[in-house]
């Protein structure tokens, strides 16, 4: 296979588009499935989600008429194409480590906020009062968990002594030591946020703002965006395994492992979503900047103490 | 068309609309969505907008207020829809039939601006959540 052709294959197939959307939905499968099990319900079936988007996908698309066409229509696009690309760098270096594109954490960490900025755009772009309530929050809960997630980085960077290579921090595993532990649970809070599950859904509040910054989407648009927030379910988690928790490496053995620990984040995450309320809005920054940061202070010192002495598992 | 309202039966999403009613019917509505009948088996699914529904749940014989609200409210959904009279008096005003407010049923306002539209009924007052469900069912499977 000629490059371009493995490039087009990475973007297209497998760590790209057809995986991780057909993962992303059998992962929100899995969310509605154990949320249910967690309610004593039976739940849906396993192809409800894809159900779902076809059904989004024949309905009719409706603009409303004060709305910014170009931006309103354009940023569930760019929405998806940069989890597109999220995956691809990232499952590349995690199954191809010597292959990694030059791709490094400051690329990836870039593309994760991008999906949010979309999101905060395509609402603001709608001209509805709802969706005008949930950009704002929606951009101060993206001001809240940034802090700690690049902090979480800077120990992960601390951990593999200076490198910002995607494939050198898939080859350590930062999440063995103190200071790696706690970045990795506080990022996991973080990727929480991200995703826009229940204690940080404000932006979305389905009971007071109707369905918030996606209230005027519809049809083939709403579809993207649900595909988008399944495919995130792919990519945050898997951001987490190659970062703080090793990677899936070459080997059978390794990919196992990776693959266990992705499925072990995603429960936690859906146990942490059925079982907490909603928390308003100053209270996630104030969680995210004081409790969080002042944590991730103290891993970054640890990180580096260790660093500096060789103790590793500090 | 066909194959667009084939997709619509494994996943409605519903929007629940009051138009006047005595909030009997919504309360069976709002129990027939909790944990203990389970309507995420057949892909229903409750969403806080027009625009992102599939199935209109209306209760209430349609009051003079609520005519256009209504009106509003099926143009705001996107097509194609279905749209549920839940209860005797979406059905045919029940008791309320020749009130000085009452200007509905709610096949008639929904008719007035699309002759076409989908309607399905469930009379009782207020019908049981099982009966709601034995309706929306055979409705979707009649499509």
């Amino acid at each position: 296979m000629s490059n371009e052709m493995q490039i087009i294959f990475w973007i297209l197939v497998f760590p790209g588009f057809v995986f991780t959307a057909v993962a992303g939905l059998l992962a929100s499968w899995l969310v509605r499935k154990v949320s249910a099990l967690v309610q004593y319900r039976v739940g849906p079936g396993v192809l409800q989600p894809f159900w779902d988007v076809r059904k989004l996908l024949a309905k009719e698309i409706l603009i409303p008429e004060q709305a910014n066409k170009l931006l309103f229509i354009s940023a569930p696009l760019v929405a998806m194409a940069s989890v597109l690309v999220l995956s691809t760098v990232l499952g590349v270096a995690a199954f191809w480590p010597g292959r990694a594109f030059v791709g490094d954490l400051i690329v990836v960490l870039y593309l994760m906020v991008l999906p949010s900025l979309a999101l905060i755009l395509g609402s603001s772009a709608s001209a509805s009062p709802h969706a005008a309530v949930g950009t704002a929050r929606e951009i101060k809960l993206v001001i809240s968990y940034e802090l700690p997630l690049v902090l979480a980085i800077i120990v992960a960077i601390i951990k593999t002594h200076g490198s910002l290579s995607l494939a050198q921090t898939a080859a350590v595993v930062p999440a063995a030591s103190i200071s790696g532990a706690i970045a990795c649970i506080i990022s996991l809070l973080c990727i929480h946020a991200k995703i826009g599950y229940v204690p940080f859904d404000m932006a979305e509040a389905e009971t007071e703002l109707g369905s918030g910054v996606l209230m005027e989407y519809s049809g083939a648009l709403l579809a993207l965006w649900n595909l988008t927030s399944a495919m995130m379910l792919v990519a945050l988690p898997m951001f987490l395994v190659v970062v703080f928790l090793g990677g899936f490496g070459n080997t059978w053995g390794g990919i196992t492992l990776g693959i266990v620990w992705y499925v072990v984040i995603l429960v936690l995450i859906i146990l942490i979503k059925n079982t907490n309320p909603r928390v308003r809005i100053d209270q996630a920054m104030k969680f995210f900047w004081v409790y969080c940061g002042l944590a991730l202070v103290v891993a970054v010192v640890l990180a580096s103490i260790g660093s500096f002495y060789g103790i590793s598992w500090l | 068309m066909s194959w667009k309202i084939n997709a619509l039966k494994k996943s409605p999403w519903v929007f629940h609309v009051n138009t006047g009613a005595c909030n009997n019917c919504d309360i069976e509505i709002v129990d027939l969505l909790t944990p203990r009948f389970d309507v995420e088996r057949f892909g229903i699914k409750l969403v806080g907008s027009p625009r992102h529904a599939d199935a209109l749940l209306v209760t209430g014989v349609v009051t003079a207020q609520a005519a256009p609200r209504l009106r509003e409210v099926y143009r705001q959904t996107s097509k194609p829809c279905v749209v549920f009279a839940m209860g005797a008096c979406a059905c045919g005003t029940g008791i309320f039939h020749k009130g000085y407010h009452v200007v509905g049923p709610v096949d008639k306002i929904i008719k007035e601006i699309d002759p076409n539209a989908i309607i399905a009924y469930v009379p009782g007052c207020p019908p049981k959540p099982e009966a709601m469900i034995s309706g929306v069912v055979k409705a979707l499977s009649a499509l």
